[in-house]
C-alpha cells in the first residue's frame, strides 16, 4: 500500500481509537495515537497475513507461515482492536463495546475471550518480547520463515524481564525478530528521564547483541523504510530493535506535548475538537 | 503386616526425567526449557535425544514463562522446568497473564518443592505453591507420589491441551506405584480400603500415609488410604464416597495448611458432606535448613503425624 493510502488508514484508526476511549469514557488515547502509524503501516503493508481465497485474512492461533505481532504494551488496546477491526478480523462495529460489560474487547488484550487477531494478553507489563521470543523459536523449529514483530513502551524497559528477554534473543540467535520501542518519553509519573532514566536505550540493547535502528515513529514512509531495512539487518543472525520516536497523541494538537492524556478520556467537546482533526476516511463504525 | 511394598527408592524428580525421556522419542510436539537447572530436574536425556528441542534460558524465568507461552502459540507443548519455588511464587504474575489467563498449553514442571529438599532452606522450600497455582482459574495441579507416578504423569499432561502445574522433588522415597501405570488426571487412586477414617494424601505423604494406616491398623484402627496425585481437578466423587463410609478424614499433604489439599477438601466437604477433617502439612510457618527426615518430623509431616491426627479425627466423629 502507498504513503499516502496508509496515511488515511491511520487518520481513520486515530478517530476510532478516540470514540472507543471516548465511549467508554475509560482508556488510554495517548500512546495508541503515538503508535498509530507504525501498527497501520505493519498491518496494512510490510507484514504478510494469512488470507483466504478472496483476500480476506484469517486467523489461526499458531500463525504458521505468516508474519505475527505481539504488542506487549497492552494498554493501547484501542489502537489493536482498531486496527485489527479495520484489517478485517472482526466486525468494525464490534469497536463500540470497547471496556464494556460482556465485551471481547477487554481493556486490556486477551485471548480468553477469543478476539479473532489476539494470541496472548498483555497489560502486565514486560511479558510481551519474552513471548514473542518463543513465538519466533516456534518458527524456526516448524520451518517457517515468517518474521515475528513486538512493541514495547519505553516507560516498559523499567521492567527486568525486559531484560532478560533482551539477553536471550542474541544468544539464541532469534534472527526472525523485529522489536520496537515506542520512546514518547513518558509515563504515568512524569517522563521518563524523571521517573526512571532510560539514558541511552541503543547502547544498552547493542551491548546486549542487538542490531538498533531509530526511526521517526510519526512519519509513515520513514517506518516502511526502516521496517525493510530490518528484514535486510535480520540475515546477520541476530534480532533487530527499532527505536522508534512517537509524540504522545500524534494527530490530536491538545493531546500532545504532553504527558496529560496517557490514561484519560475525551469528553464530548474535546472529542468533537479532536474528530475535526482527522479525516473520516473509511466510515466510521 | 504391611500393606504395601517396595524394592527400590528413587527420587521422583528422576521419574520427570524418565518421562521426558520418553516424550523426547514419542511426541516431537514436546519442548523443554530450563533455567540453569538441568541436573537437578534430571533433563540430561531429553537433551542429548533432542537437542534442538532444549532451550537453556539462563537464571531467568521470568522469560522462561513468556518463551514457553510463546512457543505454545507455535504448536508446540513447553515443559518449563526449574525448582518449585522459581517456577511458581517468582514468576507469578507471568504464569497468570501469559499462560492461565491466556490459556496457554504450557506446562510448569518443577522439582524440589517443600520442606524435603532439606539443607538449602526455607529460600528454596516453597510450601506455598499448591494455594498459588491452584487459586488460577484453568490451572491443573499434579503432585504424583513416587517415581513410577511422576514419569507417567509427566507423559500424560502433554496428552491434555491446558495450562498444568506438575509438583516433585529431590529425595528418594519408596517406590510402590506401578511401572508402566496409566495416569489419570483428576482420578484419585484408592490405595487401601478402611472404614474408621480416609485419609488423602498427595506426593511424599502417600507413602507415609501407607505407613500410617499400618500403625494404625496394629491399634485396630481400619484406615482408608486415597492418593489424591490431582489437586485440581479434585476427585470429589472419590472423596465423598469415601467420607461417606468413614465418617471422618485426614489430609496430608507436604504445603501450608492454608491453600493446599486440605483446603480444597475442606471447601467441598462443607458444601456437601460437612465431615471432622484433621490436616497434616505446614502450619503457617516457613521451613529450615536441615535432614529432609528430620525437617518432616519436626514439622509434623510424617506417618506418625498422620497418625496422631487420625486417632483425633476419629474421637471427633465420636463427640459428634
Amino acid at each position: 500500500m502507498q504513503t499516502i493510502e496508509l496515511q488515511k488508514v491511520a487518520s481513520q484508526v486515530r478517530r476510532d481509537i478516540l470514540r472507543q476511549v471516548h465511549g467508554c469514557q475509560s482508556g488510554h488515547p495517548g500512546g495508541s495515537l503515538g503508535c498509530t502509524d507504525l501498527l497501520v503501516e505493519l498491518y496494512f503493508n510490510s507484514m504478510t497475513l494469512k488470507t483466504d481465497a478472496s483476500g480476506k485474512v484469517v486467523f489461526q492461533m499458531d500463525g504458521l507461515n505468516e508474519d505475527v505481532f505481539f504488542l506487549s504494551n497492552g494498554h493501547i488496546s484501542p489502537l489493536l482492536y482498531s486496527v485489527l477491526a479495520r484489517r478485517g478480523y472482526f466486525p468494525v462495529a464490534e469497536l463500540a463495546s470497547f471496556r464494556k460489560l460482556n465485551t471481547r474487547l477487554q481493556g486490556h488484550p486477551t485471548p480468553h475471550e477469543h478476539l479473532e487477531g489476539i494470541r496472548i494478553a498483555s497489560g502486565s507489563l514486560g511479558q510481551g518480547l519474552s513471548v514473542a521470543i518463543g513465538v519466533a523459536q516456534a518458527k524456526k523449529l516448524n520451518g517457517d520463515s515468517s518474521i515475528v514483530y513486538c512493541l514495547m513502551g519505553d516507560g516498559e524497559q523499567n521492567e527486568g524481564q525486559v531484560w532478560e528477554a533482551a539477553m536471550y534473543a542474541p544468544h539464541h540467535q532469534v534472527n526472525n525478530l523485529i522489536a520496537f520501542i515506542d520512546e514518547n518519553g513518558q509515563q504515568i509519573d512524569g517522563p521518563t528521564e524523571k521517573v526512571m532514566n532510560n539514558l541511552d536505550l541503543e547502547a544498552k540493547y547493542k551491548a546486549f547483541g542487538w542490531q538498533v535502528l531509530r526511526v521517526d515513529g510519526n512519519d509513515m514512509a520513514s517506518i516502511t523504510a526502516i521496517i525493510a531495512e530490518a528484514k535486510q539487518l535480520l540475515n546477520n543472525n541476530k534480532p533487530v530493535m527499532v527505536i522508534m520516536k512517537t509524540e504522545m497523541g500524534a494527530g490530536v494538537d491538545f493531546m500532545m506535548h504532553s504527558h496529560k492524556w496517557h490514561g484519560v478520556a475525551p469528553n464530548d467537546e474535546q472529542l468533537a475538537t479532536a474528530l475535526g482533526q482527522l479525516e473520516e476516511t473509511l466510515g466510521d463504525y | 503386616m504391611a500393606l504395601f511394598t517396595y524394592e527400590t527408592k528413587k527420587d521422583t524428580r528422576s521419574g520427570f526425567g524418565a518421562g521426558m525421556e520418553y516424550l523426547s522419542l514419542h511426541n516431537p510436539k514436546v519442548v523443554a526449557l530450563c533455567a540453569d537447572l538441568i541436573g537437578s530436574l534430571k533433563l540430561e536425556a531429553f537433551i542429548k535425544n533432542s537437542p534442538e528441542r532444549f532451550f537453556q534460558t539462563g537464571i531467568a524465568e521470568a522469560n522462561m514463562i513468556g518463551l514457553a507461552a510463546g512457543l505454545s502459540i507455535g504448536g508446540y507443548i513447553p515443559y518449563a522446568t526449574t525448582f518449585a519455588n522459581f517456577g511458581t511464587g517468582r514468576v507469578y504474575d507471568q504464569i497468570r497473564q501469559s499462560v492461565a489467563y491466556s490459556g496457554k498449553n504450557v506446562k510448569i514442571a518443577c522439582s524440589h518443592a517443600g520442606l524435603t529438599l532439606g539443607e538449602d532452606g526455607a529460600t528454596h522450600q516453597i510450601l506455598e505453591d499448591i494455594g498459588l497455582m491452584k487459586m488460577l482459574p484453568g490451572m491443573v495441579v499434579i503432585n504424583p507420589c513416587d517415581y513410577n507416578q511422576t514419569k507417567a504423569a509427566t507423559i500424560a499432561v502433554a496428552e491434555y491441551e491446558g495450562p498444568v502445574y506438575l509438583r516433585f522433588g529431590r529425595p528418594v522415597v519408596p517406590v510402590f506405584t506401578p511401572e508402566n501405570q496409566t495416569f489419570e488426571i483428576g482420578k484419585a487412586v484408592h490405595l487401601i480400603e478402611g472404614s474408621d477414617v480416609s485419609i488423602f494424601a498427595t506426593g511424599h505423604l502417600v507413602w507415609e500415609a501407607i505407613i500410617a494406616a499400618e500403625m494404625l491398623q496394629e491399634k485396630g484402627i481400619s484406615a482408608e488410604v486415597i492418593n489424591i496425585h490431582t489437586i485440581k481437578p479434585l476427585d470429589t466423587k472419590a472423596i465423598h464416597a469415601s467420607v461417606a463410609k468413614t465418617g471422618c478424614l485426614v489430609s496430608a499433604e507436604e504445603h501450608q495448611i492454608n491453600g493446599g489439599l486440605g483446603d480444597s477438601i475442606a471447601q467441598y466437604l462443607a458444601l456437601n458432606l460437612p465431615t471432622p477433617q484433621e490436616f497434616v502439612g505446614v502450619n503457617d510457618s516457613f521451613g529450615e535448613s536441615g535432614k529432609p527426615a528430620d525437617l518432616m518430623e519436626k514439622y509434623g509431616l510424617n506417618a506418625q503425624a498422620i497418625v496422631e491426627k487420625s486417632i483425633k479425627a476419629i474421637a471427633r466423629k465420636k463427640v459428634n
